[in-house]
C-alpha cells in the first residue's frame, strides 16, 4: 500500500524543488512566530503520539518484558531469533528482495529510458498502462496473480505448462515464492516508479543533453553517462524504499498460503511469524520482540533517507 | 548501415514496450472478463472470450447473496474505515502542514523530521505494535481500532508543507494581517482555499491507501462481519472452494465469483485512477517537466 504513495513523494518533491527556488525565501521570511503554530499542529500531533510513538514505546517495552511485566532484556530478542522459523523467514524475504531490487533496478530505468528516448504522446500512454495495476495493490493484486498462475484458468497457460507446471500447486510451491512475490510486486509498483523515473529524467536540463549529443555521445553513451548519473538518487531513493516495504511482507504470503492447501509455512515472512506468535501461541513479548526487529529495520531506512540524501527538504 | 541499425534498435524497443503492456495489462483484462463467463468455461474457452451478462448476473446473485450479503456489509465497512479515516486525516493534516510551513514553534523541527521519518517507514510495520496498543486499551473489534490508526498519516502533512513552505507568496499572508484576519482566519480564509489541490490529492492518496489496508483492519477486526473487502477477499479464499476444492462444500463461490468480487473490491480506486490519473501524475509531474 505505500506503493501508489510513492509517486507523490517523488514529484511533490520534484514540484516543491522548482518552484522553491522561486518562492521559498519569500515563504522563510513570513514564518510566524507565536503560538498559533500549536493550534494548527495540535490535532496532529495528538495523532503522532498516540499511532506512531506510542506503539513503538509500547512494543519496545513489551519486547524487554516477559508477560507477568517483569524486565527480561534482551531474552524475547534471543529466544525469538532461536526460533527455527525466524532464520527461513529472513532468509524469505531476502531471496524475494534481492530479486525484487534487481529486476526494479534493470527493467525499471530500462524502460524509463526507452520511454524518454520516444515520443511524449506515445510515452504517455505506455507510463498510463503501466501505472494501471497500481490501484490493485495489496489483496486484489494477489488475487488475481493467483489467477495468472493457475495454469487451468491462466492467460499465461501456453507459459505456465512450458515451464512444466500443470496445476496450481506446482506453480506456488515454496521455493517459486519468492520470484512469484517480487513479480506481483513488479506489476503493482513498477508503474509508478516508471512514472518517477521518467519524471527525474524529464527534469535533466536539456542543454545538458544537447551538449552530450554534439560532443559524439549516441543514444547509449547518453542514457549510460549522462542521464543515469544524474537521477542516482532517485534510484537510491527507490531502492532503499523498495527495500524497507519488501522487508514487511504480509499480506502475499498470507493469501497465498490459504490456497496452497497448506503447503506454505503461515510463518513465511517475518511478520507472519510475529503474528503467529501474536495471535496463535497468546506470546505478546515474542511478538513485540520482532516487531521491534522490523521496525528497526524500516526505521534505518527511513532515517538514511530523509537525513542522509538531502532527498527531502527538513530545512 | 546507420539507418538499418537504428530502424531495428527501434522495433525492439517497440517491442520490448510492448511485451511489458502486455504483462501490465492481460491480467486487468481476464479479470475484467472472467465473472461473464462458467467456471467451465474459464477452463475451456479462450482466455479473452468474452462471455455473456446472464453469467454475469448469476455470477453476482451467488456473490451477492454469500453469507447473507457478506460482500453488501464488507463494501459498507470499507466505505466507514476509509472515508473515516481520511476525513480525520485531512482535518488534522492540513492545519498541521500549514503550520509546519508557515508558523514558527517549539519543537517544530522535531515534529517535521519525525514526520518525514514515519512517512518513509513503511506502515505494516506499525500494524502489530498498534494491535498491541489497542489490545490494551480494549479496542480491538472497534471500528475505532481502524480508522483512527488510518487518520494519522504523515504523508499527507508534507504533502501539505511542501505546497505552502513553496508556493504561497509571503505578501499574501502579510497582507491578510495588516487586514486585521486572526491567524486562523488568514488559515481558513486565504490559506485553505488555495490549497483545494493539494487537499485533493492528500485525499486521493489517503483513500487510495486507506482503501487497499489489509494487514491493520485483519489484525484489529476478530468478526467477519465487521471486515472491509480487503480482508473479505481473504476471508473467500479461505472459506470457498475456489481454489481449494475441497473446502466450502456446497457453497457456491468459485473463480467467477472470487473475480467478481475482487472486481468490487478494486472498483472504487481504479476509478480514481483512470479518471484523476491525468492531473494527478502531471500535477505531480509539472515542476518536472517543464524544464
Amino acid at each position: 500500500m505505500a506503493v501508489p504513495t510513492v509517486p507523490a513523494v517523488a514529484g511533490g518533491h520534484l514540484n516543491a524543488r522548482r518552484r522553491g527556488r522561486a518562492a521559498g525565501p519569500a515563504a522563510q521570511r513570513t514564518r510566524k512566530k507565536g503560538s498559533a503554530g500549536y493550534l494548527f499542529v495540535s490535532a496532529y500531533f495528538v495523532l503522532l503520539m498516540a499511532f506512531g510513538v506510542a506503539p513503538t514505546a509500547y512494543a519496545l517495552y513489551l519486547a524487554i518484558t516477559s508477560a507477568g511485566g517483569h524486565f527480561v532484556g534482551l531474552s524475547n530478542f534471543i529466544s525469538t531469533g532461536k526460533d527455527f522459523r525466524f532464520v527461513p523467514a529472513f532468509e524469505h524475504i531476502g531471496e524475494y528482495l534481492f530479486i525484487w531490487l534487481a529486476s526494479l533496478v534493470v527493467i525499471v530505468l530500462g524502460l524509463a529510458l526507452l520511454l524518454h528516448s520516444i515520443a511524449r504522446r506515445v510515452s504517455s500512454v505506455f507510463r498510463f498502462l503501466f501505472y494501471i495495476p497500481g490501484a490493485l495493490a495489496g489483496a486484489a493484486s494477489v488475487l488475481v496473480w493467483l489467477f495468472m498462475l493457475d495454469p487451468s484458468v491462466s492467460p499465461w497457460r501456453f507459459l505456465l505448462s512450458g515451464l512444466g507446471f500443470s496445476d496450481l500447486s506446482q506453480t506456488i510451491e515454496p521455493a517459486h515464492l519468492p520470484v512469484i512475490f517480487a513479480i506481483i510486486a513488479f506489476w503493482t509498483g513498477a508503474g509508478g516508479w516508471i512514472v518517477v523515473t521518467y519524471g527525474a529524467l524529464n527534469n535533466i536540463p536539456h542543454e545538458l543533453l544537447e551538449a552530450a549529443r554534439l560532443d559524439g555521445a549516441g543514444a547509449w553513451q547518453t542514457a549510460l553517462r549522462v542521464k543515469l548519473p544524474l537521477i542516482k538518487k532517485w534510484v537510491v531513493y527507490m531502492l532503499i524504499l523498495a527495500f524497507a516495504t519488501g522487508t514487511q511482507l504480509f499480506v502475499e504470503p498470507q493469501l497465498v498460503s490459504e490456497a496452497s492447501l497448506g503447503q506454505i509455512s503461515p510463518s513465511w515472512s517475518p511478520n507472519e511469524l510475529a503474528y503467529v506468535l501474536a495471535f496463535q501461541n497468546d506470546n505478546f513479548n515474542k511478538a513485540a520482540a520482532i516487531s521491534v526487529d522490523l521496525l528497526v529495520l524500516g526505521l534505518l531506512c527511513a532515517v538514511v533517507l530523509v537525513f542522509r540524501t538531502k532527498l527531502f527538504e527538513v530545512e | 548501415m546507420r539507418v538499418v541499425k537504428r530502424i531495428w534498435v527501434r522495433t525492439a524497443g517497440f517491442i520490448l514496450l510492448l511485451g511489458f503492456t502486455a504483462f501490465f495489462v492481460v491480467p486487468v483484462i481476464w479479470l475484467v472478463l472472467a465473472p461473464t463467463k462458467t467456471d467451465h468455461e474459464l477452463v475451456f474457452d479462450n482466455p479473452f472470450a468474452i462471455g455473456t451478462l446472464s453469467n454475469l448476473w448469476h455470477a453476482w446473485r451467488l456473490m451477492f447473496d454469500f453469507q447473507d450479503h457478506a460482500l453488501l456489509s464488507w463494501l459498507e465497512n470499507s466505505a466507514i474505515y476509509s472515508f473515516g479515516g481520511l476525513a480525520l486525516a485531512l482535518v488534522c493534516a492540513i492545519p498541521a502542514g500549514y503550520g509546519l510551513a508557515l508558523t514558527q514553534f517549539i519543537g517544530r523541527r522535531a515534529i517535521l523530521g519525525i514526520t518525514l521519518v514515519v512517512m518513509i517507514m513503511p506502515a505494516t510495520a506499525l500494524v502489530l505494535p498498534l494491535f498491541l496498543e489497542a489490545n490494551a486499551v480494549h479496542l480491538i473489534g472497534t471500528p475505532f481500532s481502524v480508522i483512527l490508526p488510518l487518520s494519522f498519516f504523515p504523508f499527507g502533512v508534507y504533502l501539505t508543507y511542501i505546497f505552502y513552505s513553496s508556493t504561497i507568496p509571503g505578501d499574501l499572508l502579510a497582507a491578510a494581517r495588516v487586514d486585521g484576519c486572526s491567524e486562523w482566519d488568514v488559515f481558513r480564509r486565504v490559506a485553505l482555499p488555495l490549497a483545494r489541490p493539494t487537499i485533493a490529492l492528500v485525499a486521493f492518496f489517503a483513500f487510495v491507501a486507506n482503501w487497499n489496508n489489509f494487514f491493520l483492519p485483519f489484525v484489529m477486526l476478530p468478526n467477519s462481519t465487521s471486515y472491509p473487502l480487503s480482508v473479505g477477499l481473504q476471508y473467500l479464499l479461505s472459506a470457498t472452494p475456489a481454489f481449494n476444492p475441497g473446502i466450502g462444500g456446497a457453497v457456491p463461490i468459485l473463480r467467477p465469483e472470487l473475480a467478481l468480487a475482487t472486481i468490487v473490491a478494486i472498483a472504487p480506486v481504479l476509478i480514481v485512477f483512470l479518471f484523476a490519473q491525468r492531473s494527478l501524475v502531471s500535477g505531480m509531474l509539472a515542476g518536472a517537466t517543464k524544464g
